[in-house]
């Protein structure tokens, strides 16, 4: 019975692996909080587990480079400069001008053009729990995609109803920090869904603090107080999802944060929060040893013989002027003459023939 | 008895010997890093790190699964897509030739990728959209941007670096992205190529926020196969990371110009690489204008080592990072340089060869690309080409190009020009111009600016357009003759570009990149003009249509509900009209 007890905790979760897709749609230097919330979300995200070959992250441009950022190479959270979430070991998988809602749906639905890398690639199966956080500029029922698109609550809804069909995710987690948040789940209808949003519609999400040395806000409230929650968790925690639901009251967050649970199918007390924002490895350890029989000079020495060259090869001269001044531009290839120069040719030499005769031939020539 | 012999004996011949010179059937691949420190006449300082890995392997003739030193994500890529040679340069920031002296190898702001591709390859587009796509995901730069709109081929110019049978120029592709933004997600999977990451060796220098706090930060990978030994019989590959630096003065060095490898990385050396076969560190404390020593090392050099780089004799003080006595002292390394006896500010060389570029004109309509190319030695005449790649929504009007030296027209030996093809292909144009002893050349060429679609512009289109970094290579005449280097015994800053007579060096410098505004629509009018269309066929239409179609009829009156007799009641009493 026991050890029925500890299966069933084991298996608890139906996922394997664990992916995430970080969003920041916003451009320009003064939305350096919306940057520093999905930073914040990511190193969250990998300190909980998930490597970064299954993160996808966008940034919508680029902060800690940007001429104006007085700290290069860091992009802070905390004013007075004390956590710099962009650390040493970052890898952004769309940049600048690729943050589009096309990018982002194709992310999403898999329909990836062949020769994208894998590291922009959202490979996930149907055992795959999936994190989606966006953040950026919205309204009632939109986001804005770095001023000039912007995709909708309809859109995003059917984007996730071809993620079940095609049994891209087992679970979703959506958060969305941006003003009238609360609109952009209120259209989803795919089972395994859930969602919370930093503000219910008609309401304003809020900044948190400037840093007079950076000169604008660092991050937003929302994902102010969730980055404190998350640092409270580490990969065994036991914090469930109705925690993450208190996280940042009317008081502190003068937005009223909203969820969404009705399409989950765990109740949320059961949902643990590395479900989604750490990674399962389900490792099974075995005490038989395995020989690796493969020594390495056998290995070694099946290469094939190098082919020696006949001459020895030379290095080409990097600017051959003479080479280069009697270099012909290339002939255009000689073709016969088409039709329509052939028949006008043709009726050219009839009507003349007609008007002077074939024996006048020997006069003309 | 026997058997234990027997097992001995396979023991033995199983365990590889490391030390073994190459029987021809072993593959051996050794990796050199080294770091140039070089103190620039404006008192700001040039950091080069250069790390070599050589492989006496055929990556082309496949059967190569077992990958040591050299990233396997390279060598999969060079062997699947035919690549000959490969050069990839990331860059944020301006190498200032005029101020800084020739620079070892430059790069154009943004990202620059030319390849050679070999003469198997059949469809070289096709290879080259993918290897732009392989290489975006590797090093996390938006170089799939990269497609027919700003790659071109050039004829004259990038000829290979590495060993060369034929030089056809339609196996060469050349791009520029200049707008792209090079940052820690760049740095960090270069990092992640090296064989020792960042953990040990001279990479544990480079930490991000210190690179990337500086004037010019250039990091670039280049793939070449270079000749296995002095008789070149045979091929091998060579992967070779260069990263550039250059820290501010003012900035980096709170305006004091002496450095210390602390000053400016925040971290000092504590081993060599384990991997590596060499590993240096060089000082160049080259006396200028043939003065004693005005810089000053500590701790004490391993070795002086001088060398003819650049056309020029140079000294530099060696630390070797192997050598045992290094670390007697102290378990860090921290190289300082420190300035004997202030510097005359004054007495700044001039390089031979330094070009500037800007645009001229004025207005939203046409303007100008002015290129000025300064050749500064007092007798010697030397070839330039220029090549320049701009975007065809800029258009060049060549029977404005103008070339002007001293006075007179200058006409160049060689001209290839073409032309673009609006949204498919760049203009090229590419041009060997003889530049007479002292003088200054003035290229001009006007273009118009084309409206594009507005669909086409980016999020930002009011921050401009970027016109890609010109570039000149030219065979630089040397103030002393160069004797041809042993590629192995040599500093690896002297085996970039291979040397073909020691009278003249090659050199390959860029430009600055041109920021153009284009013509930019409103892009609130669609919202404006259809707010304004319905609400001016909302008020006239339907006014006509209500006056046409609106009948009137007399109503009767209505005895009126409850709530209006109790009222005619109240009105009753008070005296009122009645409703």
């Amino acid at each position: 019975m026991e050890l029925q007890d500890q299966a069933e905790q084991f298996f608890r979760s139906g996922h394997t692996n664990n992916w995430a897709v970080l969003v920041c749609t916003s451009r320009f230097w003064f939305n350096y909080r919306h940057v520093a919330n999905t930073l914040s979300v990511y190193r969250s995200v990998k300190r909980l587990g998930i490597p970064d070959s299954h993160i996808v992250l966008m940034l919508a441009d680029d902060m800690a480079c940007n001429p104006r950022n007085p700290k290069p190479a860091t992009v802070f959270s905390h004013k007075n400069m004390e956590l710099n979430v962009y650390g040493d070991d970052v890898e952004v998988d769309y940049r600048s001008y690729e943050v589009t809602v096309e990018n982002f749906l194709r992310v999403l639905t898999g329909r990836i053009p062949p020769s994208t890398p894998r590291s922009k690639r959202l490979l996930s199966d149907d055992r795959s729990n999936i994190l989606i956080y966006m953040t950026g500029h919205g309204g009632n029922g939109f986001l804005k995609f770095q001023d000039s698109e912007e995709i909708t609550n309809v859109e995003l809804a059917d984007a996730f109803e071809q993620m079940w069909q095609k049994r891209r995710y087992n679970e979703l987690l959506f958060i969305i920090d941006t003003c009238q948040g609360a609109s952009m789940y209120e259209r989803f209808y795919s089972p395994n869904i859930m969602a919370l949003a930093s503000s219910q519609v008609g309401e304003d999400s809020l900044s948190h603090q400037p840093d007079l040395g950076i000169g604008v806000h660092l991050m937003d409230r929302y994902t102010f107080y969730v980055l404190e929650f998350l640092e409270e968790i580490h990969p065994a925690s036991q914090t469930n999802m109705n925690d993450l639901f208190q996280v940042c009251p009317k008081s502190l967050c003068v937005s009223t944060p909203g969820h969404r649970t009705d399409l989950f199918q765990r109740d949320p007390q059961n949902v643990l929060i590395t479900d989604f924002f750490g990674s399962v490895r389900k490792v099974e350890i075995t005490t038989e040893t395995i020989a690796l029989d493969r020594d390495p000079a056998a290995f070694e020495s099946k290469f094939p013989e190098d082919e020696l060259a006949t001459e020895p090869l030379k290095y080409a001269e990097q600017l051959p002027v003479a080479q280069i001044i009697h270099q012909k531009p290339k002939q255009k290839d000689w073709h016969p003459p088409g039709g329509f120069i052939l028949g006008l040719w043709a009726l050219i030499i009839m009507v003349f023939f007609k008007t002077y005769g074939i024996k006048h031939m020997k006069h003309v020539f | 008895m026997a058997a234990a012999a027997v097992l001995l004996l396979l023991l033995l011949a199983a365990c590889p010997s490391p030390g073994r010179a190459g029987t021809g059937r072993e593959r051996r691949d050794e990796l050199r890093e080294e770091l140039l420190l070089s103190p620039l006449p404006t008192g700001d300082v040039a950091a080069t790190f250069q790390f070599r890995t050589r492989w006496d392997a055929d990556l082309q003739r496949g059967a190569v699964s077992h990958y040591r030193l050299f990233p396997k994500a390279l060598g999969r890529l060079v062997a699947a897509l035919g690549v000959r040679e490969l050069h990839l340069a990331l860059t944020q920031g301006f190498w200032r030739t005029r101020f800084w002296g020739q620079p070892p190898l430059q790069a154009p702001a943004g990202a620059e990728l030319w390849v050679w591709f070999q003469p198997t390859v059949t469809d070289v587009d096709k290879a080259w959209k993918e290897l732009s796509n392989i290489l975006s995901g590797i090093f996390c730069a938006s170089l799939n941007f990269i497609d027919s709109t700003n790659t071109v081929i050039p004829t004259a110019s990038f000829k290979p670096l590495g060993l060369a049978n034929g030089t056809d120029h339609h196996l060469l592709r050349y791009a520029v992205l200049p707008r792209e933004v090079v940052c820690t997600e760049n740095l960090t999977p270069w990092k992640k190529l090296l064989p020792c990451g960042s953990k040990a060796g001279l990479a544990v220098l480079l930490k991000a926020e210190r690179l990337f706090h500086s004037s010019y930060h250039s990091q670039a990978v280049h793939i070449r196969p270079v000749c296995r030994d002095a008789s070149c019989m045979a091929v091998s590959w060579e992967l070779r990371q260069t990263l550039t630096v250059v820290f501010d003065v003012f900035s980096s060095g709170q305006g004091k110009k002496d450095w210390s490898l602390f000053k400016m990385f925040s971290r000092t050396l504590t081993d060599a690489c384990p991997l590596a076969s060499q590993s240096k560190v060089y000082v160049d404390i080259s006396p200028k204008n043939k003065e004693k020593e005005l810089l000053e090392v500590t701790p004490p050099p391993t070795s002086v080592h001088e060398a003819v780089v650049q056309g020029d004799k140079k000294t530099y003080a060696v630390y070797d990072l192997l050598s045992p006595s290094l670390f007697n002292t102290s378990r860090s390394l921290n190289v300082q340089l420190k300035w004997k006896r202030p510097q005359d500010s004054s007495e700044m060389p001039i390089p031979v060869l330094h070009a500037q570029r800007y645009v001229g004109g004025y207005g939203l309509q046409t303007g100008e690309i002015c290129t000025l190319i300064y050749n500064t030695h007092p007798y010697r005449a030397f070839p330039v080409i220029l090549l320049e790649t701009v975007p065809w929504y800029l258009r060049l009007y060549v029977h404005t190009l103008t070339i002007i030296t001293k006075g007179k027209e200058n006409k160049p030996s060689y001209i290839h020009y073409q032309p673009a093809q609006d949204r498919r292909r760049p203009h090229l144009l590419e041009m060997l111009i003889q530049l007479p002893a002292n003088s200054v050349t003035k290229i001009t060429i006007q273009f118009e600016r084309a409206l594009l679609k507005w669909t086409e512009y980016p999020p930002d289109p009011n921050h401009g357009f970027y016109v890609g970094s010109s570039v000149l290579s030219a065979l630089v005449p040397s103030v002393i003759a160069m004797k041809d280097v042993d590629v192995e015994q040599s500093p690896l800053f002297t085996s970039l570009f291979p040397s073909s007579d020691g009278s003249s060096y090659f050199v390959r410098l860029y430009t600055e990149p041109l920021l153009v505004n284009l013509p930019t629509p409103d892009f609130s009018m669609p919202y404006n003009v259809i707010c304004l269309t319905c609400t001016v066929v909302a008020v006239c239409y339907g006014s006509f249509y209500n006056l046409l179609t609106r009948t009137f009829h007399v109503e009767e009156p209505s005895r009126g509900g409850l709530a209006k007799r109790l009222a005619n009641v109240i009105r009753k009493l008070r005296g009122v009209p009645l409703l």
